[in-house]
């Protein structure tokens, strides 16, 4: 079970959110290759370890948080929101 | 030295005696201890190939290669012990009746082999064909479970859509009555599917291959791998450095950790993937039921309890913890189809770590550092592909030529846009 500390709802089970994934810059698309959009698309860290990854509280603020989580543990570190930032 | 699996250190050199009606008669009468059916061994500073992972991908690999090839000496390591992975942990669903005339080829391969494994490995198996449903709840599932028979039926494989009626013949405890939530249309049918006594395949693999001279060792973790000039040279374990020109990766959950050692990128994440069994009860399930809608499957066991799966856990994690999410869930989708298992209870729940690819496809061959092959993403459905992929990489590893079979799974595929989507067919029934 992963506990998330939401920002605006305070600490809440992770099945009230929906996994976004590692957070990655997306290329430009007018000008990214071929190339640089599938390693966009497919590409992932996929670390044994802490990692920045996007949550969206669907069933409470429905808002997007950037979270840090270890992957090995499921300890969350911080949350906050992912908009502005 | 003894343990409960015989002598600590084997069969010293000595071949196993093949199992036999008389040798159980034997051992029975005298009570003695089986041997233990492979060996431990020093770790020799050289090999000619170096498999990293001792589940059944890894056992199968290093099996083909001394049956099939000679290459020279072969060594499996293992952080654990042998088929502690996901080989050791999944649902052991086989079939072939996949989406992609591509997958169904390959899988169709597997099942072949697996049809003989029993006889091959002097091993039992225990590989039971008792035929594989797939729940249709939507008019939109009919139409891709018609698409996967037609699909099927071109490749030869026995797959057919059937209505309520025959299901409620094949399966009298579902409930096909039309007053459900996800009323029972139809359903994807194979024969030939079923289940198999993983531990079994395992061990026999094991066996099979020590007994051809492939050393298995556990307890051996690969910390790094050497790379000179673009080759791989050797790697680096807790037990000390072994040279080589060949590694194969085969460590599923772990697959990304082993590929980045090389600075090989692979598009795969690591799901958590959990199962349940119940307690034993009187047979009464014959089949493998599917319901992709409601996100489980179920099967009964020769010794009577039933195993129930599911998709994967949500997000990316390497942490094999069980949750209560996951047992709530089930318990109420499994309900959905068969209300009257409602008084039995569950005895465990488990998780592996499964290697998802963005096309539920696997990731098998060369990669850019020569020396280094990949056999991963196998996901939540790898098990059944245990003996083709086996066969399949030996072919690859000893001839240096990729087979046929598994050219449409080379990594290359991510960058070239030639994805072999069978999500639709390995998302939930594994
Ligand atoms: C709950 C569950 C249900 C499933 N159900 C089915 C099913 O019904 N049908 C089906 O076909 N498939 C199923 N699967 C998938 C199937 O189990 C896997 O795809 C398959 O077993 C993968 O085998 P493998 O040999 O590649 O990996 P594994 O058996 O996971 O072996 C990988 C090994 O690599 C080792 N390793 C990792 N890192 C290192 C390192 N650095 N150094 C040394 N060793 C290392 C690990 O210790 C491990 O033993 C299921 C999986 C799970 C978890
Ligand atoms: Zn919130």
């Amino acid at each position: 079970m992963i506990r998330i500390p939401c920002p605006f709802c305070g600490p809440r089970n992770s099945n009230e959110f929906a996994y976004k994934g590692e957070s990655r810059r997306r290329p430009d698309p007018a000008t990214a290759t071929a190339e640089e959009w599938r390693a966009y698309l497919y590409g992932h860290d996929n670390p044994e370890g802490w990692v920045r990854e996007g949550w969206y509280h669907r069933a409470g603020c429905r808002r997007y948080l950037k979270v840090e989580r270890h992957t090995l543990t499921n300890e969350v570190r911080s949350a906050e929101p992912a908009v502005g930032a | 030295m003894l343990n409960g699996n015989g002598k600590l250190n084997g069969y010293r050199g000595r071949k196993p005696a093949r199992y036999s009606a008389f040798d159980l008669v034997r051992h029975g009468i005298r009570h003695g201890e089986w041997p233990r059916v492979w060996r431990e061994h020093d770790l020799s500073p050289a090999y000619d190939v170096v498999i990293v992972g001792a589940g059944v991908h890894g056992l199968a690999t290093a099996y083909y290669l001394a049956v099939n090839h000679s290459v020279g000496r072969i060594a499996v390591v293992d952080r654990g012990y042998v088929g502690g992975g996901n080989s050791g942990r999944n649902t052991a669903i086989v079939r072939s009746n996949y989406l992609t005339p591509e997958g169904v080829r390959f899988y169709d391969r597997s099942v072949d082999l697996y049809e003989h494994l029993s006889a091959d490995l002097n091993f039992n198996v225990m590989f039971s064909q008792r035929g594989h449903l797939t729940l249709a709840h939507s008019d939109a599932s009919l139409r891709t479970m018609a698409w996967r028979a037609e699909v099927n039926k071109l490749e030869g494989i026995d797959s057919s859509v059937i209505g309520p009626e025959e299901i409620k013949q094949l399966v009298p405890y579902l409930d096909t009555s039309g007053h459900t939530h996800y009323p029972v249309l139809g359903a994807l049918y194979h024969p030939p599917g079923g289940t198999i006594r993983h531990d079994a395949v395992n061990w026999g693999y094991a066996r099979g291959a020590d007994a051809r001279g492939v050393e298995i060792h556990q307890n051996t973790e690969v910390l790094g791998i050497d790379v000179d000039g673009g080759k791989v040279t050797g790697v680096r374990t807790n037990r000390g450095r072994i040279s080589t020109p060949v590694v194969v990766n085969c460590t599923a959950g772990h697959a990304t950790l082993l590929s980045d050692m090389v600075g090989v990128k692979m598009p795969v994440i690591t799901h958590p993937l959990q199962a349940a069994v119940t307690e034993p009860v009187k047979i009464f399930l014959d089949a493998v039921v599917v319901s992709g809608t409601l996100h489980v499957y179920v099967s009964q066991t020769d010794r009577g309890e039933l195993v129930f799966g599911a998709s994967t856990d949500p997000y990316a994690s390497y942490s094999m913890r069980g949750s209560l999410e996951f047992t709530e869930e089930l318990a109420g989708h499994v309900l959905e189809l068969m209300p009257s298992i409602g008084k039995m209870r569950l005895l465990r729940q488990w998780s592996g770590l499964c290697d998802m690819t963005p096309d539920f496809s696997p990731i098998m061959g060369a990669t850019p550092v020569e020396g280094f092959l990949v056999d991963v993403g196998w996901g939540t459905y790898g098990f059944k592909a245990g003996p083709v992929a086996g066969e399949t990489m030996a072919e690859l590893i000893a001839t240096g030529k990729t087979p046929e079979l598994i050219a449409p799974f080379e990594l290359a595929r991510f960058a070239e846009g030639r994805l072999v989507g069978e999500k639709g067919a390995a998302s939930v029934g594994h």
